[in-house]
């Protein structure tokens, strides 16, 4: 149950046949205190790279993108009705959505923790 | 990228800093963009503003220190801008709008006139920082033959803001606390000359304190020592102006915006007004007589989703009727909150409108600005 990330900092974390989906804690550091979020309605699907949901902080709106192709089968309401959440906990309570993938295997192509947190140290 | 004299200081508190205005300036402190605005409209806020341009314009016709320097001074100044500055009081200042020959806001500043009578002929001026050079070459061509304008480039600038502002500042400079708002004076803070204006951009009750740069870091942590004074960054700078319903120059307005669109009809002196003297007076009386074209207003977003700058505003066809010029979340209203321009049939209070977030219609409706309440200290 390996957690992988993108370069959009988005976390993704398989669990057998569902895949847990959020924003990784150096990108709540980044986005600051979130005040708002959309998340996308059960059943949507989405290619590698779409994108899926919105964050946003008092200054800005950041996209969140599908780490993986999928469909969803579950989304976090409570981030949305406190968009605190994000930042209290964004690779934990905070997830975002569950997919079910449709290729599991793009998930290889993702950053293991030690590689992510080379590169988010770089941006 | 330039730096203010507070650079280190913003280092030390742990800023993260961002490029403004060719300027390398504090975004957000550890705190963050939403304690920060809540932490000024509660407590007091310090601000570094010393990116701003200031600048002395004096009369070279008359002797310095007459009321005939007053409106020699007065005459040259009113040949770039609609403000009534002959019959400013002493010691009183104005917001203003530098025109350009089409009556579009080249930017807008404010203007000062000295309390003291040693000092009348010459005006105390602040200009954003990122039209400075532009605003004070204009200046000195424009009026090149009857004024000397001296840039202070060696003075620094701080805001603080605030409900406790005032208790604040009276204890490190005493007798500002009975300044209403919009008076400047001028003080001796140990053996260092102040110029302390009540007026800000947050549309809370304080100050802007114009300092030489060598003490400005002392005057900033003299200040920062109050347990009710924190620092605060251009995040929350931004949210508070636009809860105040505060024009940002660049954004919500620019040189094709004239001062009636730009919903700023106050900047425009009756005497002015009837003189018709200012630059672009044709089409801003015209708009004023017969409405404009298009007029700034506020904008509430019904839900909870932002609507940023750039955001196309639609009536209920989907007809294109405006756009969004500044917009974001306001942490004390606790909610999204929007400034923008909107096609004058559409900007009565109470208009519903949509506006056009990812493509998709949100309802919101055109509101009376400030949106949160101003609470200026008038005496």
């Amino acid at each position: 149950m390996t957690v992988k990330y993108t370069k959009d900092h988005e976390w993704v974390r398989l669990d057998g046949a569902v895949a847990t989906i959020g924003v990784s804690t150096h990108a709540a550091e980044q986005l600051g205190d979130v005040v708002f979020v959309e998340l996308p309605a059960v059943g949507k699907t989405f290619k590698k790279g779409d994108d899926m949901a919105v964050v946003e902080s008092v200054k800005a709106a950041s996209d969140v993108y599908a780490p993986i192709s999928g469909e969803v089968v579950e989304i976090n309401q409570a981030i949305v009705d406190d968009p605190a959440k994000v930042n209290a906990d964004p690779q934990g309570a905070a997830w975002f959505v569950k997919l079910k993938p449709s290729n599991a295997a793009e998930a290889n192509e993702l950053m293991d923790e030690a590689a992510y947190m080379a590169f988010a140290d770089s941006h | 990228m330039k730096r203010t004299s507070l650079y280190g200081l913003h280092l030390s508190l742990g800023a993260k800093m961002v490029e403004f205005a060719g300027y390398e300036m504090p975004v957000q402190y550890p705190d963050g963009v939403l304690k920060e605005h809540l932490h000024t409209r509660a407590k007091a806020g310090l601000f570094d503003v010393s990116h701003m341009g200031q600048a002395f314009l004096s009369t070279t016709r008359t002797a310095q220190g007459s009321d005939a320097a007053h409106a020699d001074i007065s005459d040259a100044i009113e040949t770039l801008l609609p403000g009534e500055i002959r019959k400013l009081k002493k010691g009183g200042m104005r917001y203003s709008v530098l025109l350009n020959a089409e009556g579009g806001v080249m930017d807008d500043l404010m203007v000062t006139r000295p309390p003291h009578d040693a000092d009348q002929g010459s005006l105390f001026l602040v200009v954003n920082a990122a039209c400075k050079d532009a605003d004070f070459a204009h200046i000195g061509k424009s009026l090149a033959g009857r004024a000397s304008l001296k840039i202070a480039a060696d003075r620094s600038l701080l805001a603080l803001q605030g409900p406790r502002a005032a208790s604040v500042l009276n204890a490190i400079v005493p007798g500002c606390a009975s300044q209403t708002f919009m008076t400047m004076a001028p003080y001796d803070w140990n053996g260092v000359p102040l110029i302390v204006s009540r007026c800000g951009y947050t549309g809370e009750d304080g100050f802007e304190v114009s300092v030489p740069d060598a003490k400005a870091e002392e005057l900033a942590r003299a200040m920062l020592a109050h347990p009710d004074v924190a620092p605060i960054g251009l995040g929350a700078r931004d949210s508070l102006r636009l809860e105040a319903g505060l024009c940002l120059y660049g954004h919500d307005m620019d040189t094709t915006t004239s001062p009636v669109e730009g919903n700023i009809a106050f900047a425009l002196g009756k005497r002015r007004r009837e003189e018709a003297n200012f630059p672009g007076a044709k089409r801003i009386l015209a708009e004023l007589a017969n409405g404009p074209r298009r007029l700034r207003v506020g904008l509430k977003p019904e839900g909870r989703a932002p609507a940023r700058e750039g955001t196309d505003i639609v009536d209920e066809n989907g007809a294109k009727i405006g756009v969004v010029t500044s917009g974001g979340f306001g942490p004390t209203l606790n909610g999204p909150v929007a400034m923008g321009y909107v096609d004058f049939s559409h900007s009565k209070t109470g208009t519903a409108v949509q506006l056009m977030v990812r493509g998709k219609p949100l309802p919101a409706s055109v509101v009376d600005m400030p949106v949160v309440p101003h609470t200026y200290y008038r005496g």
